[in-house]
C-alpha cells in the first residue's frame, strides 16, 4: 500500500524553550528528520546601532555592555580600541590600563564560556552540571564584580583608560579562586567528556568543514574546532596579547564535540593569561594623560579653571574625535568582535556598526542541521553560541 | 514452603476486612505519602546534589517545614489554575488521557507484595492486594496500558509538538517492553515461578536475591525501567528543550498533575518490582522471617507475628525509597539521549544482552542440575 504522507511543517520558536524567544527556525520535517531548516532573527533587535548615533562617544559604552551581555567587557575594550584608533591615541595609553583591560577580557572569556557550556548542559537534560558550570562562573563574576562593581553589565572600560583601577587585593583574590576553578574545571571533564550519553549528542553532529566555515564567515572557537588556527589574538595582537604565553586549541572535526573541547581548554588558557599578567602588573595611572580625551580627576576639576572645562566640554559635547574611519578586530569569547566606526568630526559618531561573531554561525545552522534530526538542533544550536543582543542589535 | 492460594473459607468477612485495609494502605501511601511528597523529594536531593538549599520560601505563619509547605501550594496552585483544552482537540479524549496514564500506576501495585504472609490469630494474612499466579506479567500488562495515556494525550492535543512527544512515547515503550520482558525471563528461570510472593519467599537466604542470581538481568532491567520511567536520560518524549514538553505541552491544572503524579507514582512502581525481584522483596538480609519471629517471641505468639510484619513492611518501603533516591540520583546526573540513540541502545544492545542473559542462565541451571 502507497501512504500518501507530506512532511511536517514545523515552527520552531521564537516562543520555544531551546530559542529562548530570540530566533525562530522554519523547520520540513520527515518524521524526527530535519528536511530542511531556515532560520529568522531579528526578534531582539532594538537599534542599538542608531541608539549609538544619538549620544556621545562616551555614551557608547552601555550600549556595547548589552550586546554580548555574558562577556560585556569584551564589547567594551572592542569599542574602546577603535575609538582610540580614530583618535590616534593607541600608542599612548598606559601600560597599566591595558594590562587590566587584557585580564578583564580574559576573565570574560572564562565566564562566557562557562555560561555557554553550562547552558547547553543545561539544554541536554543535564541541569546538574548547568549549575557546577553556574558555580565556576559564579567565582569568576565575583572577581568582576570586585573590578568594576558589576557582575553583567560592567561598562568598565572608557576611551583612553578605564573607569577605575583594580581594588585592593586584586591579585591575592584571583589567586584564591583559580584554584578553585581549576577544580571545577576536572570535574566538569570528568562529568562530561567522556560521558558516554553527552559523547553520543555531541559527536558527529552539527559539523561542517573547514571550507564551508570559512566560506560562511566563522570565527572563534567554532571555526577553531574545524581546525583552522585563526585567531585575533595571534594572528592581530591587540593589547598585551604579543607578550604572553598561550596555546590556541584547535580542533579536527568541527562537530559540536570539537566545538565543546576547544571552549573547554580556552578557559584553561584564559586562567594561564591571567596568571602570568597578575605577576607581571605594570604600575602607574590607569587613565591616559591627555584631558581632552579621559576627564581630569575630581580634586582638579574642583581645583582648576581649565580642568573644570575640559570636563564641562567633555561631558557635554563629548570627547573630539577627528573625521575617519576605524575597525579594531578583537578576539571575542564567541568569534571576531569589532565596531566600524565613522566620524564626522565631533562630538558623536556618525555610524557604529558591529560585527557580531554569532551572526556569521547563525547563518549556517540550516547547512549544519540538514538531514540531522531535530534533538541535534539543540547541541548546535547552543554551540554556536547564539546571543540574541549581540546579533539582533 | 507456605501455601499461597486463597482457599474458599467459611468467613469471608476477615479477608474483606484484610483486603480492604490493604487496598487502602497502598492507595494511601501512594497517593497520599509518595505523589505528593517525591515533588519534594526531588527538590531537595537535587537541591544537594547541586549545592543549592532547595525549596524553602513558602510558608504558614513562618513555618517552612523543610520546603513540605511547597507541595501544598503546589496542590492548591494546580487545583486552582485554569484547565485550558485547546482549540481543535479532540476534547473527549484529552479528557480521558490523563486518568489513562494515572490509573495504571496505581493498579500495578495490586500484585506486588509488601510483606509475607503472617498466621494472625488463627488468620493467614497475606501482604499483597492480589496475589496472582501470573504476577509480573500483569505488572507489564497494566503499564503498557498507561502508554496509551500519553499516547492519546499527544494525539487529542492538536499540537505538532505533543503528537511529536507521542510518537516518541509510542515507539520508546514499545521497544523497551519487549526488552523488559525478556530481561526478567532469567528470573522466573531462576525462582521458578511468575508469581511475585513465591519469589519473595525465595529470596530469603540472603545470597539468593536475585541482584546474586540474576545480575546482568537486573543491570539491563533497571535501565529499561529506567527507559519506561520516560525520565532523563530516557525523557526525549518530554524533552523539554526540544519539544516543548511532548505529550503534555497542552495540559494544565489538575490534569498536568495527573501526568506528573503518573510519573512519580510509575517510578514508586517500578523501584517496588525492582525490590520484588532483585532486593530480597520485604526481606531482612541474613534475618529469616522465623528469626524475626523468635526475636520478639517474648510478646506472644501472634504479637510477634505482627512485629514481625511491621518490620516486614518498613523494610519493602525503606528498600523502596533507596530505589527512589538511586533512581533520582541517575536522573539529576546525565544527560538525555536522541531518539536514534534510544531505539538503537533498546533494540541492539539490550535486547541481545537480555536473550544472552536467558541463555547463560539456561546452562548454568543444567550444569548445577
Amino acid at each position: 500500500m502507497d501512504l500518501h504522507t507530506e512532511p511536517l511543517v514545523l515552527n520552531m520558536g521564537p516562543s520555544h524553550p531551546a530559542t529562548h524567544g530570540t530566533v525562530r527556525f522554519l523547520l520540513k520535517m520527515d518524521g524526527e528528520k530535519v528536511l530542511h531548516c531556515e532560520t529568522e532573527i531579528g526578534y531582539l533587535h532594538r537599534g542599538f546601532e542608531k541608539q549609538c548615533e544619538a549620544g556621545t562617544w562616551t555614551q557608547v559604552f552601555p550600549y556595547t555592555d548589552r550586546l554580548n551581555y555574558n562577556s560585556a567587557i569584551q564589547n567594551n575594550v572592542a569599542y574602546a580600541l577603535a575609538v582610540e584608533k580614530l583618535l590616534g591615541i593607541t600608542g599612548q595609553i598606559p601600560e597599566r590600563s591595558t594590562a587590566i583591560r587584557t585580564i578583564m577580557c580574559e576573565l570574560s572569556r572564562m565566564a562566557d564560556h562557562y555560561t555557554n557550556l553550562g547552558a547547553s548542559m543545561l539544554e541536554l537534560g543535564a541541569l546538574t552540571a548547568f549549575l557546577y558550570f553556574v558555580e565556576a562562573r559564579e567565582l569568576t563574576w565575583d572577581i568582576i564584580e570586585s573590578v568594576c562593581g558589576a557582575r553583567l553589565t560592567s561598562n568598565y572600560v572608557r576611551v583612553g583608560g578605564l573607569s577605575t583601577d583594580l581594588p585592593e587585593g586584586f591579585a591575592a583574590h584571583v589567586k584564591e579562586v583559580f584554584p578553585v576553578n581549576r577544580v571545577f574545571w576536572s570535574e566538569f571533564d570528568k562529568l562530561l567528556t567522556k560521558n558516554r550519553i553527552f559523547l553520543d549528542r555531541m559527536r558527529d553532529t552539527g559539523g561542517i568543514s573547514e571550507e564551508n566555515a570559512i566560506a560562511y564567515g566563522f570565527t572563534g572557537p567554532c571555526l577553531r574546532a574545524c581546525g583552522v588556527e585563526y585567531d585575533v589574538r595571534k594572528a592581530n595582537p591587540y593589547l598585551l596579547y604579543d607578550q604572553v604565553d598561550f596555546d590556541i586549541p584547535v580542533g579536527f572535526t568541527g562537530d559540536n564535540f570539537d566545538r565543546y573541547l576547544v571552549r573547554m581548554e580556552e578557559i584553561n588558557q584564559s586562567m594561564r593569561i591571567i596568571e602570568q599578567l597578575i605577576d607581571k602588573m605594570p604600575g602607574g595611572p590607569v587613565n591616559i594623560d591627555n584631558p581632552a580625551v579621559r576627564n581630569p580627576s575630581k580634586e582638579a576639576v574642583k581645583g582648576r579653571m581649565e580642568s573644570m572645562i575640559f570636563h564641562f566640554k567633555n561631558t557635554i559635547e563629548g570627547i573630539q574625535v577627528p573625521a575617519g574611519e576605524a575597525y579594531v578586530p578583537t578576539e571575542g569569547s564567541n568569534g571576531e568582535v569589532g565596531f566600524y566606526l565613522v566620524s564626522s568630526g565631533g562630538g558623536k559618531p556618525l555610524k557604529c556598526r558591529v560585527r557580531p561573531p554569532c551572526f556569521a554561525l547563525t547563518q549556517a545552522m540550516g547547512e549544519m542541521v540538514q538531514g540531522a534530526f531535530l534533538s541535534d538542533i539543540i547541541p548546535t544550536f547552543d554551540m554556536i553560541n547564539l546571543i540574541g543582543g549581540e546579533c539582533d542589535r | 514452603m507456605f501455601d499461597y492460594t486463597y482457599l474458599p473459607e467459611p468467613n469471608m468477612v476477615p479477608y474483606l476486612v484484610e483486603t480492604m485495609a490493604k487496598i487502602i494502605f497502598i492507595f494511601s501511601m501512594n497517593m497520599g505519602v509518595f505523589a505528593p511528597l517525591l515533588g519534594w523529594v526531588e527538590r531537595k536531593q537535587s537541591a544537594l546534589m547541586q549545592d543549592r538549599i532547595g525549596a524553602n520560601r513558602a510558608d504558614i505563619f513562618g513555618f517552612t517545614l523543610f520546603g513540605l509547605v511547597h507541595v501544598m501550594t503546589d496542590a492548591l496552585k494546580l487545583l486552582t489554575k485554569e484547565d485550558f483544552i485547546p482549540r481543535g482537540a479532540d476534547r473527549t479524549l484529552h479528557y480521558l488521557a490523563p486518568f489513562i496514564a494515572v490509573a495504571p500506576a496505581l493498579v500495578a501495585f495490586a500484585v506486588i507484595p509488601f510483606g509475607g504472609q503472617y498466621n494472625l490469630w488463627g488468620h493467614k494474612a497475606n501482604m499483597v492486594i492480589a496475589d496472582l499466579d501470573v504476577g509480573i506479567l500483569f505488572v507489564f500488562a497494566v503499564a503498557s496500558i498507561s502508554t496509551y495515556g500519553s499516547v492519546i494525550a499527544g494525539w487529542a492535543s492538536n499540537n505538532n509538538w505533543s503528537l511529536l512527544g507521542g510518537i516518541r512515547v509510542g515507539a520508546q515503550m514499545l521497544s523497551y517492553e519487549v526488552a523488559m520482558g525478556l530481561t526478567l525471563v532469567g528470573i522466573f528461570m531462576v525462582y521458578g515461578s511468575l508469581r511475585l510472593t513465591d519469589i519473595g519467599v525465595a529470596q530469603e537466604n540472603f545470597f539468593h536475591w536475585g541482584i546474586f542470581l540474576q545480575p546482568l538481568g537486573f543491570f539491563l532491567f533497571i535501565t529499561c525501567a529506567l527507559a519506561e520511567n520516560k525520565r532523563t536520560p530516557f525523557d526525549i518524549p518530554e524533552a523539554e528543550s526540544e519539544i516543548v514538553a511532548g505529550y503534555f505541552t497542552e495540559y494544565s491544572g489538575l490534569k498536568f498533575a495527573m501526568f506528573w503524579m503518573a510519573e512519580f507514582l510509575e517510578m514508586v512502581t517500578i523501584s517496588a518490582v525492582l525490590v520484588a525481584l532483585f532486593f530480597g522483596g520485604w526481606q531482612v538480609p541474613f534475618v529469616s522471617h522465623a528469626m524475626l519471629a523468635d526475636l520478639f517471641g517474648f510478646l506472644g505468639r501472634d504479637w510477634a507475628q505482627v512485629a514481625t510484619m511491621l518490620v516486614h513492611v518498613m523494610v519493602f518501603w525503606g528498600k523502596v525509597l533507596f530505589w527512589i533516591f538511586i533512581l533520582m540520583l541517575i536522573r539529576w546526573s546525565l544527560p538525555r539521549f536522541r531518539y536514534d540513540q534510544v531505539m538503537n541502545l533498546g533494540w541492539k544492545i539490550i535486547l541481545p544482552l537480555a536473550l544472552v542473559n536467558i541463555f547463560i542462565t539456561a546452562l548454568v541451571m543444567l550444569w548445577v542440575k
